[in-house]
């Protein structure tokens, strides 16, 4: 048999369940370490930095990215796996659009310190001690990574060539996106892998359901009420984002009885998923009358930027740019 | 940016719909009524038409205020055009708080072909009001993620 490909799997600003994803498809791993030899993945196997440094320049066949960008240390893995690979993916939400830990955009690094240092309820931080790149205790000089102002997709730090998107990416999606990764005609760069290029309801069981138009008096939320089986939960008045979302996922949350949170992000040539998520949750409230809309957006969407823009605040039109290389 | 002599001069993006607001905008310029330059106007077939992505973008390219002029409701050309522009707009100021822009750069307003008048006096005010809350860039969302974004 021909040389294994090498294969690089790297986390950044992520909570794990990428790195679940991967080893989720069980026996199919199988397969991908028949023809791939992992030379990175620091969560299953003990690789250090300079292994990687020690490679050529794109040595790595495929590097896996997930997670977003907050640190100088993710950046500078970033930036290395780039040079040493042939192909960089940016893997689930995070990696493809900023994800959950996008939020954080809405605040100062300033006020993320200040609250996890000191003024949250649970921290006890009598020293008033907080993390700084650079400190000396006793006779040792520590060094750890810059904490950065926003949090970036990896796409905003280095050239990404395709994306999975999916928080976290499905078994099947990951399948589909090894398949087309190994055979022997790449997919267009920059397109989106193992996922479908029609909206979730496409593939929704609960599409049968859905009426041609949907009016909604009232929102509903699921930690309040419980939702009929059965039934598309729009018209139940849950503020599901399946019809502006990639599908893919073969409707998990929603076989669950869970609205679809938009974690496959958006349909193509859709620029910006939350301004899709406001125009098209908002073109569905059954109302004309200004107070009564405030009234219905106020009582049911009280948080709408976490809900229109839970997985993709970096990615959206305001906030995407490219890092300012060597500080800003 | 816009700072001739420390002077703020804003830019204001004017999204009018074809059959009402753009043809007061023609009504004010054939009546001789002067209003500020600072606005540039653009034409949409129905303010319904006006994607929440068109605002993003205005913001994120420079524009330090949009105002998107539709229909009085009822009189939209395609019916219930406006009402969606309506809804999006009140969900979409939501979510430009939330975000950290001054939900007072986006301003709708329902002007008839006929109102000529009523075009002259939002857009003077609307130029006011915008000169007054400063540039967009000073706004939080641009200063924590376009300007101090890495220190």
């Amino acid at each position: 048999m021909a040389e294994k490909s090498k294969v690089a799997f790297y986390w950044c600003a992520s909570c794990g369940g990428c790195e679940e994803a991967m080893v989720d498809l069980a026996e199919d791993i199988l397969q991908v370490v028949e023809k791939a030899e992992f030379v990175l993945w620091p969560v299953a196997m003990d690789f250090k930095r300079e292994d990687v440094e020690n490679l050529k320049d794109e040595e790595i066949l495929v590097t896996f990215i997930n997670g977003a960008v907050r640190t100088s240390e993710q950046e500078e893995m970033v930036r290395l796996l780039r040079k040493k690979s042939k192909i960089l993916i940016a893997f689930g939400a995070c990696a493809y659009t900023g994800g959950v830990p996008g939020l954080a955009n809405c605040y100062s690094r300033e006020e993320i310190l200040n609250f996890y240092y000191k003024s949250g309820d649970t921290v006890f931080n009598p020293e008033d001690k907080k993390p700084t790149p650079h400190f000396i205790e006793g006779n040792f000089a520590f060094e750890i990574p810059e904490f950065y102002g926003r949090v970036y997709a990896v796409d905003q730090v280095v050239d990404v060539d395709y994306y999975i998107p999916g928080c976290a990416p499905t078994r099947k999606v990951v399948k589909n996106a090894i398949d087309a990764l190994f055979s022997s005609q790449l997919p267009q760069k920059g397109s989106i892998l193992g996922a479908s290029s029609k909206s979730l309801c496409n593939e929704c069981p609960l599409n049968e359901t859905k009426p041609e138009k949907i009016y909604v008096k009232k929102f509903k939320r699921v930690d309040k009420t419980q939702p009929e089986p059965d039934k598309c939960l729009l018209i139940q008045g849950y503020p599901c984002l399946g019809p502006v979302t990639r599908g893919g996922c073969e409707a998990l949350c929603v076989k669950a009885n869970y609205p679809c949170t938009g974690c496959f992000g958006p349909l193509d040539d859709v620029k910006d998923y939350g301004a899709k998520a406001v125009s098209f949750l908002a073109s569905i409230i059954d109302s004309n009358d200004e107070k009564e809309i405030e009234k219905i957006i106020d009582e049911g969407l009280s948080n709408p930027l976490a809900i229109v823009y839970r997985y993709s605040l970096p990615k959206s039109l305001i906030f995407d740019t490219k890092i300012k290389k060597n500080g800003g | 940016m816009n700072n001739n002599n420390n002077k703020f001069e804003p830019k204001i993006l004017g999204i009018f719909c074809n059959w009402c607001t753009y043809l007061a905008a023609d009504l004010a310029g054939v009546s001789r009524m002067d209003y500020p330059a600072n606005i540039r106007i653009v034409r949409t077939m129905c303010s319904g038409r006006v994607d929440p992505q068109f605002i993003f973008w205005g913001f994120k390219n420079g524009a330090d205020g949009i105002l998107i002029g539709g229909c009085h409701p009822g009189d939209c050309h395609y019916i219930e055009g406006n009402y969606k522009t309506l809804r999006r707009y009140l969900l979409l100021k939501r979510v430009l708080k939330e975000i950290g822009i001054n939900e007072k750069r986006l301003r709708l307003e329902w002007i008839s072909a006929s109102e000529g008048e009523k075009l002259q006096r939002v857009v003077r005010e609307f130029t006011e009001e915008i000169r007054s809350l400063g540039p967009i860039t000073e706004d939080r969302a641009f200063k924590l993620n376009l300007i101090e974004h890495k220190k």
